[in-house]
This record gives C-alpha cells, sequence and structure tokens, in this order.
C-alpha cells in the first residue's frame, strides 16, 4: 500500500505533464488530483493504524559498489505516517485549490498551456517528498532532498517571463546546494564510518560513533557529533534556518499554492523532519544539539523580527513560516523530538491555510500583494477573513491557559517552550527567552496582517476594492478543511505527541521505555529487564518489529529504534510537564501583549506605526531589508566569486598557462597557422599524412627495438 | 564468433573504405549516401557490440573475447575486453550512430566528413580494445588525425589555431608515452599488456642527476603515462586546449569529443598507471588528487562567467572529469567503480549537452548565449530535453550524472578529507553555471528579434535525444547495469593495487629495522 501512496503522484505527474494532449487539459488536472486524493486516503488508513511499527519495503537495487549497497526501499514508521498524511492532505487541498487559483492566470498569454504542467509540477513534487520521508536509507533521502529542491527551482520559476521569478528560483536551488553540500559530506562520513548508508546500521552503530574519533580536515572530531552537524547543514539549508535563509522569501515569487504547500507546509519542513529521524544519532551528539537550538532560537527570533516590519502579504507569512521552523528545531536540538514533530504537524495545517487565505485574498484583489493597498475586507470576502482568523488564532497560540484547550499552534508551541526550559543544553535558556520574544512577535505581525488586510479603511486602488469578491467554492472548501485541522490538530493528538512518556512510546513505537519512565520517578534508569515487564505492548511491538525485518535484526544487535529515540538522560518531556507556572503562561501573556500592540498601532492609533518608523528609522530599515543579509551575501560571496571567476579564466587559462606554461606550443602554433593559412585547408591532408607517418616511423623503431631483446 | 572484437572495430573502417572507394561525385545523392552508409555502418556496429554485452561473464574479472594473432614485424595484434573497458567500447558504439545522425544537415564534403567519423570510430574502438601495447600506441595516436580533420576542415572560423592546438597538447604528451612504452618493453620483455600487468615494474628509490627519485623506475614511467592522459582528460593546468577545439569543433565533433575521446585519459589511468605502476600511482595519488580538487574549483569557477555555450559546457567536462581523476587515484571501489561510472554518464550527458548547443547553432549560427533568451516560449519541446541533461549535468540523483559523483566522492573521501570537502563544493558552483545558462538561453520573455521565428526540435533531433534521455534516466534509476559488470573486474584491480602497495610499506619498515 505504501509504494502505491508514494508513487501514484509520480503517475499523476507524468500524466498531468505528457499526457495532457491525450486527455485534455482539464482532465489531466483530474487525474492528477484524483490519484493524490486516493494516496491521501491511504496515507490516513497507514497513520490511523492501530501499530507504531517499523515496516521495510525493497523496491528496487539502486546504487552498488563495493560495501556501499542501496536500494530504493520504504521505512515506514510513525514519524514516516505522521509525514505521509501532512504531505498527501496539503498537496491534495492545494491541488483542488489550484483548479480555482490557477484559472485565468493574467501571467499567461490567451491560449498558452500551463495549467497541466503546474500540475505536473506540483504531483512530482508530492512524489519527491514522499520518497524523502519514505527513505530508509540516507541516499534515497538525499534523492528526495534534491527532488524537492528540483520542484521547488521549476514552481518557484513558474512563471518564467519574470526575472525575479528566474532569480529566485535559482537562488532557492543554490543556496539549497550549500545545505545539500553538508548533507553529502555527512553521509560520505557516516559510511566511511559505518560502512553502511542504512538507517537502521547507522543508528546502531551510533553509540559507538560516540566514542570514536574521525580526522576530518585539520583536526580530529567525535564521529557523532561531526556527522550530526553535517547533516544539521543540509536541515539548515531546506529549511531556511538562519545565514541559509534568504531563498525562502524570495521564493514567494511562486504561485501561492507553492508557497503555501512546498514554502510553509512540507518541503522547508524536511530539515526538521531529518533531525528528528536522526535522533538515534543526534542523541548522542551534545554539541551538535547546542548548536540546533541556537541556531533555531536565533532563527526564530530574526525571522520574526523582520516580519514586523514586511508589507507584503506572502511575505510577512514566508519569514513567519521560517520563525517556527525555528521553533522546531529548538525542540528537536533539546531533545524533545516529538515536540518538534507536533509543531510540525499543527503548523503544516494553520500556515497552509494562511497561505491559501492570503492567496484567496490576493485572487480577490486582482493579484495585488501590498497590505498597505488592502483595508476593510472582512465584509467583502468573509469566508477568507474567517479562515484567515482561524489560522491567525492557531498561529498565535490562542487557547486556555493550563489546560489542554485551545487551537493547534496554542498546544504545539506552548509543549515547544516549556521543552525549552525544560532542555538542559547550554542554549536551552537562550531558547527560551527567544521564543517567547519570537511569539510576542509572532502575534504582533499575525494580528497585523489581519488588521491591515481586513479592517480599518480601504485603502490603494478604489476599482480593485469595488471588484473585490469572493473566491469559489474550489478554493474556500479546501480552507475550511485546513480550519478544522487548524483548531482540532492540536487537542485531539496532543497526547501522543507531548502527553505522558507512555503515549508518545506506543505512538511512536519506542521499545526501550526506561528512559521516560525512569525520568518520570525521578530515579537513576531502571533495570532493562523490569521496565520491559512493565511495559509488554511496548515490548511486543520490539519482537514484532525484529522479526519483520531480517536486516534490523542482524544488524542492529544492542539497541533497537522506533521511529525516534530519546536517550536514557532525555527527560525533557516530563521535565516539561512539570515546568513552573509562569513557564507555562508566558507565551500566552506575550501572544496577549502582541495582540495588544498590534491592536493599538493598527486599530486605535494607526499614526503611530509611521511615527515610530520615522523616529526609529535606522532600526527600521534594518529590519525593513532583512538585516542587509542579501546585500552582505551579494558583497561577500556572489560578487568575489564572479571576480574570481574572470581572474581565473583571463589571467590564469589566458595568461597564464596558454602564455606561461605553454609558451613554447604557443610559439610553434601561430607559425602552423600561417603556414596553414596559406595553403588551402586542403593541405591539412598531407599533414595528417605526416602524423601517420611520424607515428609508424616511431612505432617501427620501437618494435625493432623490443624485437631485439 | 572468434572474432567479434575485430569485427566490431574494423566494420567502420570498411565502411569508410568503401566510401572511399566506390562513392564518387558530391551532388546532394552522394550526400545522402553517404550519410546512410556511416549509419548504416555504425548501427550494425552498435547492433553486433551488442553480442559483446550478451556474451560477457561479469563474474570473471580478467579479459574475455580475446584474440591474437601474429602481425607485422614480429609485432602481436591482440584484442580483448574485460570489465573496465567492455562498457567504452559500447559507449562508442552507442554513441556513433547518434553522431552520425547529428552531422544530417552537414554539406561541406559530406563523403570525407563521413569517412572521418568512420575511421575515428574504429581508432576508438581500438584504444578500449587493444591488449597489446604497439596496437594500443597505434590505435590512441592515431585517433588524434582525424578529430585533428575534424575540427580543421569543418569547424569554425578559427579552426585552425584549435585543431594545431588541440594535436601540439596531446601529441607532446604523446611521445613521453611512447618513450616510456619503449622502456617498458625493454624492462618486461613483451609488449604483451596482460603479460605487463603481472609484471612488476621496478620501484626501489634511486637518484637520478641528483633528484631522489621515490618509487624508481615505476615512478618514471608512471611520469610518462601520466603527461599523456593527463592531457587527455584533460587535467588542469593542461586543459586549454580543450574548451578551443570545442568551440572550434563542428556540433558531433564536439559530441565524440567530450564523450568518447576524453574517456581514453581514464582509461589509460586505469588500464596503465594504476595496475602497473601501483607504488607510484600511490607515490603520485596526492598530487593527482590536488590537481583533481583544484580542477574542479577552477574550472567551475571559469564556466560561470563563459559567455559562449560551448566554452562553458567544456569547462564544466573539465571540471566532471575532475571527479573522474580524483575517483580514480582515491583506490577504492566506490572511487573507481563512480570513476567508470562517471565517464560512461558524462558520456551521455555531455554529448547530448552540446547536441542541445547544436540544435541552436544549426538555427541561429551563433553560440553566444547573450543572443538567446526566452527560448522556452517557443521550443517547449527543446527546453524540456535541455532542462533535463542540465539537471544531469548537475547531478540530480535520478539522473546518471548523481550516481558517478556520489560513488566517486565516497571513495574520495575515505583517501583525503579536504580533497572530498573541496570537491563536493563542486555541486555548488556546478548548480550556479548550468542553471545560470540554462536561465539565460531558454527563459525569460523572448525579444529578439531573430529568434521570433525559431522553431522547436525536428523529428530527426528528437530521435538523436531519445536514446540519451533514456540512458540517462535508466542508469540514474537502475545504475546496477554499469556496476554489476565493472564490479569484479574494479575489486580485482583495487586488491591487486593495495597488494602492491602493502608489500612495498612492509619492505620499507624492514629496511628500515635492518
Amino acid at each position: 500500500m505504501e509504494q502505491v501512496i508514494v508513487f501514484l503522484p509520480l503517475l499523476g505527474a507524468l500524466i498531468s505533464g505528457f499526457g495532457w494532449r491525450i486527455v485534455g487539459e482539464k482532465n489531466a488536472m483530474r487525474i492528477a488530483t484524483g490519484l493524490l486524493i486516493y494516496a491521501c486516503f491511504s496515507s490516513w488508513a497507514a497513520f490511523l493504524a492501530p501499530t507504531g511499527m517499523t515496516k521495510h519495503i525493497e523496491v528496487l537495487r539502486w546504487i552498488s559498489s563495493g560495501t556501499l549497497d542501496t536500494y530504493w526501499g520504504l521505512r515506514v514508521d510513525r514519524l514516516t505516517t505522521i509525514m505521509l498524511i501532512v504531505v498527501t492532505s496539503v498537496s491534495t487541498l492545494v491541488h483542488v485549490y489550484s483548479f480555482g487559483y490557477m484559472d485565468h492566470d493574467p501571467q499567461w498569454k490567451e491560449g498558452e498551456v500551463y495549467k497541466p504542467r503546474f500540475f505536473a509540477y506540483l504531483s512530482f513534487f508530492t512524489f519527491a517528498m514522499l520518497m524523502l520521508v519514505t527513505s530508509d536509507n540516507l541516499v534515497q533521502m538525499f534523492f528526495g532532498w534534491e527532488g524537492v529542491g528540483v520542484a521547488s527551482y521549476l514552481l518557484i520559476g513558474f512563471y518564467y517571463r519574470k526575472p525575479s521569478a528566474n532569480a529566485a528560483a535559482i537562488k532557492a536551488f543554490v543556496v539549497n546546494r550549500v545545505g545539500d553540500f553538508g548533507f553529502a559530506l555527512g553521509i560520505f562520513a557516516l559510511f566511511f564510518l559505518t560502512d553502511s548508508v542504512q538507517l537502521d546500521v547507522i543508528f546502531a552503530a551510533a553509540p559507538e560513533l560516540a566514542q570514536t574519533q574521525i580526522s576530518f580536515l585539520w583536526r580530529d572530531w567525535n564521529a557523532a557529533e561531526l556527522t550530526a552537524f553535517l547533516l544539521f547543514i543540509g536541515a539548515m539549508g531546506k529549511s531556511a534556518q538562519l545565514f541559509l535563509h534568504t531563498w525562502l522569501p524570495d521564493a514567494m515569487e511562486g504561485p501561492t499554492p507553492v508557497s503555501a504547500l512546498i514554502h510553509a507546509a512540507t518541503m522547508v519542513t524536511a530539515g526538521v523532519f531529518l533531525v528528528c529521524r536522526m535522533s538515534p544519532l543526534m542523541e548522542f551528539a551534545p554539541a551538535t544539539l547546542s548548536f540546533i537550538t541556537f541556531i533555531g532560537a536565533s532563527t526564530a527570533f530574526f525571522a520574526a523580527t523582520i516580519g514586523l516590519v514586511q508589507n507584503d502579504i506572502k511575505r510577512v507569512i514566508a519569514y513567519s513560516t521560517c520563525s517556527q521552523l525555528g521553533y522546531m528545531f529548538v525542540a528537536a536540538g533539546v531533545g524533545a523530538y516529538s515536540a518538534a514533530m507536533f509543531h510540525l504537524f499543527t503548523h503544516a495545517f494553520f500556515k497552509a491555510m494562511l497561505f491559501l487565505g492570503a492567496g484567496s485574498v490576493i485572487h480577490a484583489m486582482h493579484h495585488e500583494q501590498d497590505m498597505r493597498n488592502y483595508g476593510a475586507l472582512r465584509k467583502k470576502i468573509p469566508y477568507t477573513f474567517w479562515a484567515m482568523m482561524i489560522g491567525t488564532l492557531a498561529i498565535t497560540g490562542v487557547g486556555i491557559p493550563l489546560t489542554y484547550i485551545g487551537f493547534a499552534g496554542f498546544l504545539s508551541k506552548d509543549a515547544i517552550i516549556e521543552s525549552a526550559w525544560a532542555g538542559t543544553n547550554p542554549m536551552a535558556g537562550y531558547a527560551f527567552w527567544m521564543l517567547v520574544a519570537a511569539a510576542a512577535m509572532t502575534s504582533f505581525y499575525s494580528w497585523r496582517l489581519i488588521f491591515m488586510t481586513f479592517f480599518g479603511e480601504a485603502r490603494g486602488d478604489s476599482h480593485t476594492h469595488a471588484h473585490a469578491h469572493e473566491s469559489p467554492k474550489v478554493m474556500t472548501v479546501p480552507l475550511g478543511i485546513l480550519a478544522i485541522g487548524a483548531i482540532f490538530a492540536g487537542m485531539v493528538w496532543y497526547k501522543p505527541f507531548f502527553g505522558d512518556h507512555h503515549a508518545v512510546e506506543s505512538w511512536f513505537g519506542i521499545p526501550h521505555a526506561e528512559t521516560v519512565v525512569a525520568a518520570d520517578h525521578g530515579a537513576a534508569p531502571v533495570e532493562a529487564a523490569g521496565t520491559t515487564d512493565g511495559h509488554a505492548p511496548a515490548a511486543d511491538s520490539h519482537g514484532a518489529d525484529a522479526a519483520q525485518d531480517a536486516v534490523v535484526a542482524t544488524s542492529a544487535a544492542p539497541l533497537q529504534y522506533g521511529a525516534i529515540y530519546m536517550g536514557p538522560d532525555n527527560h525533557v518531556i516530563d521535565d516539561a510537564h512539570h515546568a513552573p507556572t509562569w513557564v507555562k503562561v508566558s507565551p500566552f501573556i506575550a501572544m496577549l501583549l502582541g495582540f495588544a500592540l498590534s491592536w493599538l498601532m493598527y486599530i486605535r492609533r494607526t499614526d503611530l506605526p509611521a511615527k515610530l518608523a520615522a523616529t526609529n528609522w535606522p532600526l527600521y530599515n534594518f529590519l525593513l531589508n532583512k538585516w542587509y543579509f542579501d546585500e552582505i551575501y551579494n558583497f561577500v560571496f556572489i560578487r568575489p566569486t564572479f571576480a574570481l571567476g574572470r581572474f581565473l579564466w583571463k589571467r590564469g587559462d589566458g595568461a597564464t598557462i596558454d602564455g606561461g606554461i605553454n609558451g613554447l606550443a604557443m610559439g610553434i602554433i601561430p607559425f602552423f597557422t600561417r603556414l596553414a593559412g596559406r595553403a588551402q585547408t586542403g593541405y591539412l591532408f598531407t599533414y595528417a599524412f605526416a602524423m601517420v607517418l611520424g607515428v609508424a616511423v616511431l612505432i617501427t623503431l620501437m618494435s625493432l627495438t623490443g624485437g631485439a631483446e | 564468433m572468434d572474432n567479434l572484437l575485430s569485427i566490431v572495430t574494423f566494420l567502420p573502417a570498411v565502411a569508410a573504405l568503401i566510401l572511399a572507394v566506390f562513392l564518387r561525385g558530391d551532388d546532394p545523392d552522394a550526400q545522402r549516401n553517404a550519410k546512410w552508409v556511416a549509419l548504416a555502418a555504425t548501427g550494425l556496429t552498435f547492433l553486433l557490440s551488442l553480442f559483446l554485452l550478451s556474451g560477457f561473464n561479469p563474474a570473471d574479472p580478467g579479459f574475455q573475447f580475446v584474440e591474437e594473432h601474429d602481425w607485422i614485424l614480429g609485432m602481436k595484434y591482440k584484442m580483448g575486453v574485460d570489465g573496465i573497458s567492455v562498457l567504452f567500447v559500447l559507449l562508442t558504439t552507442f554513441l556513433m550512430p547518434l553522431t552520425i545522425g547529428a552531422c544530417w544537415t552537414v554539406e561541406k564534403r559530406v563523403k570525407e566528413y563521413m569517412i572521418a567519423f568512420l575511421v575515428l570510430e574504429t581508432l576508438m574502438l581500438g584504444v578500449f580494445c587493444a591488449l597489446d601495447l604497439v596496437l594500443f600506441y597505434l590505435f590512441f595516436e592515431a585517433g588524434l588525425i582525424p578529430m585533428f580533420l575534424i575540427i580543421g576542415i569543418w569547424g569554425g572560423a578559427n579552426r585552425i589555431y584549435a585543431s594545431f592546438k588541440f594535436f601540439l597538447y596531446t601529441f607532446l604528451g604523446s611521445v613521453l608515452m611512447l618513450v616510456a612504452m619503449i622502456a617498458m618493453a625493454l624492462d618486461a620483455g613483451t609488449t604483451d599488456i596482460p603479460s605487463l600487468l603481472n609484471h612488476q615494474f621496478g620501484s626501489e628509490s634511486f637518484n637520478l642527476l641528483g633528484i631522489h627519485v621515490m618509487g624508481g623506475m615505476q615512478t618514471l614511467l608512471w611520469l610518462a603515462f601520466f603527461a599523456s592522459f593527463a592531457v587527455k582528460m584533460p587535467m588542469w593546468p593542461v586543459h586549454t586546449w580543450l574548451p578551443d577545439a570545442h568551440v572550434q569543433a563542428p556540433t558531433a565533433g564536439s559530441v565524440v569529443l567530450a564523450a568518447i575521446l576524453l574517456k581514453m585519459g581514464g582509461y589509460g589511468f586505469l588500464r596503465f598507471s594504476l595496475p602497473m605502476f601501483p607504488v607510484a600511482s600511490d607515490i603520485m595519488a596526492p598530487l593527482v588528487l590536488w590537481m583533481s580538487a583544484i580542477a574542479i574549483v577552477y574550472t567551475s569557477l571559469v564556466a560561470l562567467v563563459q559567455e559562449d555555450m560551448k566554452k562553458l559546457i567544456a569547462y564544466s567536462s573539465v571540471a566532471h572529469m575532475g571527479y573522474v581523476t580524483a575517483g580514480i587515484f582515491a583506490a577504492n571501489q566506490q572511487g573507481i567503480d563512480g570513476a567508470i561510472f562517471q565517464m560512461i554518464s558524462h558520456g551521455f550527458i555531455s554529448g547530448a549537452l552540446f547536441l542541445c548547443v547544436g540544435v541552436i547553432y544549426d538555427r541561429m549560427h551563433t553560440r553566444e548565449i547573450s543572443a538567446y533568451g526566452g527560448l522556452v516560449n517557443r521550443m517547449p519541446a527543446y527546453a524540456l530535453i535541455f532542462m533535463l541533461f542540465t539537471m544531469a549535468n548537475v547531478g540530480l540523483p535520478g539522473t546518471s550524472g548523481f550516481v558517478g559523483e556520489f560513488l566517486t566522492l565516497v571513495g574520495i573521501f575515505q583517501a583525503n578529507t579536504w580533497v572530498a570537502v573541496v570537491a563536493t563544493s563542486g555541486v555548488i558552483l556546478s548548480a550556479g553555471y548550468a542553471l545560470w545558462l540554462y536561465r539565460r538561453v531558454v527563459f525569460g520573455e523572448l525579444i529578439k528579434e531573430s529568434l521570433k521565428s525559431i522553431t522547436d526540435m525536428d523529428r530527426r533531433e528528437r530521435v538523436i535525444f531519445a536514446p540519451l534521455v533514456a540512458m540517462t534516466l535508466l542508469l540514474g534509476v537502475y545504475p546496477s547495469l554499469v556496476t554489476d559488470i565493472i564490479g569484479p573486474s574494479v575489486e580485482n584491480l583495487v586488491s591487486n593495487y593495495q597488494t602492491a602497495v602493502l608489500e612495498r610499506v612492509d619492505a620499507t619498515q624492514v629496511a628500515t629495522h635492518h
């Protein structure tokens, strides 16, 4: 069944991309969407199946060379099924939504066929993403990793006539490649150390890696730390974390459904998925985890500051995405992998909805994206308004403090902030405060978006406002479905993701239970045997797991892993539950502060923003220009690279090599050239004949010497 | 079919002879006949070469289809293939019909043009099949001649300069190789390659003109071969002939040059340098690894600023050959498997990329990147094909380009992490120059007046690209087709190499103990 889920979207992509000439445009799009709906239902079936066991499916041999042996294979466990439903659900809704959004796109001329191509790209992306999340080895994951990169490149550059779209597409691909550079090195290093790229083998070797030194570049490193760090570089690129984030805002050049699917709900979360997937390795790399925490927290804060002042509706949401991804990395960094996945899961719903909602606004406003030209749209597009409201309530984390009742973001984001407080790594304290500050800013910019778009007076072109209209059903219905997720996903799945240890364990199929048990009772690690007795279901799943797959059973003898792994000293989830009340209410207070300030500035005293910007102009410009990252990178990397290229070409190849080392040859060539210039080109045959003669003479000479031997 | 290898090798030459003798006149009919004869001959050669594949036993690391006859002047004619060379034979026979197809629009001296390609095919096949030193040398050097003529007669405006540069570079390298071959023949008393592979060339260090030569005789021989193969690859810093040759060569010439001729250097390293001079290879490996790493970064940077499409792709070829040389001298299974795979894959991809340039050159007669822009608006099929091969060139997983790059880098990482890091950074740069090229040529608004009536690929062009697309994807998804065949031979090579290197280390230790 899982193969079907993964490969149906590929089939859809091929039919839509190539088959539309045969089946017709509309039908091609319908087939692609239909196949995805089927994949989506299958995914939910896999997700809701009670077992959390790991399942391995081999499809085809792939790269094999010596001891390196890779298969196209699927690994299905809880982490996979969570990603499966996230990816297929959002993708399905985006496909449906695109029927409306992409109809009559003003970028295209009359009679141009672009819709099947768009659907083909979307379906291809879905396929690549599914390959990424179902992979059972790192190389195939890299296939999905780069595959989604290409899909993203094609979709960002979908409007290929627009220079800005082309530039953004290349930027996205190249910046991602910087991350992939790290990812690839991580794979090489892991193969070097463990002689395998199979996840199970690597997981089994992780404790040993923690005791191993590897010589890399100028010094020896702890093997677990180094490999975990290199893999995280890849995660930083894909998930647009600080320093490698610059491509994400520019990626908004793509059509809005793309932003919802790729640059909010799925692809950008691949980095978080990678860190969680590699948790058995990460747990043995404490320094890398601190680094992840630091980068995540800094990104959450930094992106939020930029989001405060952006005026393009999509860019606000893009920075918000960047910031929320930072939250997820903090959770993973402090060891609360399930909390990271929880936020990934809920975020997919409300962020996809915010983007699709924004798309609906843009659609209504004739492709105007500047919020300064919005205002008072509440009545004109009521469905969209309510959808955006729900999305905002979810992202800002509205709920009843100290209970489990609230919008999706309330539960998942608070889980992360509490985990950050409970975290033991050196960066956890820093992360906690950064995240609380970011929570206040999140609330501010999210409400600012709502107020500027739907409240106040209509600004900008009055003609556009007059014609603003609600989007068709095919667009509003997906919003409604996502709204259900944004409201309930947190409350329904709180327990398995972040509830008591038992629920989390059986949900993720973690076989050895000593970790959290020990933590809960505040005691040192209990004997493994006793634990196993106390948790028979977990032990059973362990046995079944091992029986099901021979590879695991033979190669991963010392430890068995579920979908995630938490080391014996990792008590962060339980400590988070025992956090003091002030910690638990702090994100809520931050949220209220942000809301109040936003209300004051954009509803009550609308003259304040301009005044503030004027009095604090250095800060305002700094934020408006995104901390000048693009300018700095342009100055430090891009221009020197091109200059170096020109230098090597003209000076290196031209002057030095051609002119210097081969001065002799260069002296001879003009001579021959003159000679040949005088003669007819036919004389070349003469030269060729001379060459043959020369060769013959040399060979004769040689054979005679050889014969003399 | 005892003589299958000879039949495959010489069939094109026979066709060339038939053309030379029987085809008269230069009217359109004669031209068409010449093309069809050439196509039929290369096509038949390909079909016959498939018997090589079906009859080849991958489990046997030794030479197969061996033929041995006495020849003139006491020399031997000996042919045979092993896992390392058999796929190069197939690559050549596979690409030649496509190359002939790409010549279809040529009108100048068609008969001679076809003869040149047919002779070239025989000579290239001979290089990969020859099992005698003299025979190898003959094929290896004579192969220069038709290529020299193809560039010099059917090339661009500056063709004379380019063809002589090409000739001199490669010929000067070969002279040293010849001297080394004579020395080898004297030392081993035979020119039989299988025997030479089992011969141990002296590796005791000695002083020559006051210079201490580590690895002794082997190192000197190694250096002489290196001079020839490094130019052929080409390796940095002796690569500058290649961009010039490519720019001036006609499309079909560029295809053969990039796809097959460059592979002779890599093949030479694997047939001679590594197995015959293992101690010297081990000593020189760091140098080669670093030269390769520099090549990757250097030529990628240069590719970034090119204004001529062919030059850009030529520099990209040099960068890709950097992975090959580094993989070979990583001297482990993944490195060498990857290097061979990369050479084969690059045969398809670079061939296709030069054909892509040819498609629009045929229409617009310029290779200037700035003369294009917005082609996707009128050439959607072309845009798709070009995109596929751009991505394959960038090493996208799922295409054959990834497998070669990945395996070589896995191998290099085991040999030297510094080189691995520098070489891996090439994946960032390659994405930069390849996508930047694609964007300037294909994307954007179609503004230029001259391009407004450009037509998409015709049926002939699509037929030429189809097999290349198929191979690029097939080998990307199921690379075992290649690795299963080369694996045992490479394993044999690696284990012999490692034994030889270890013996030397032991010998040195014993020497220091006493």
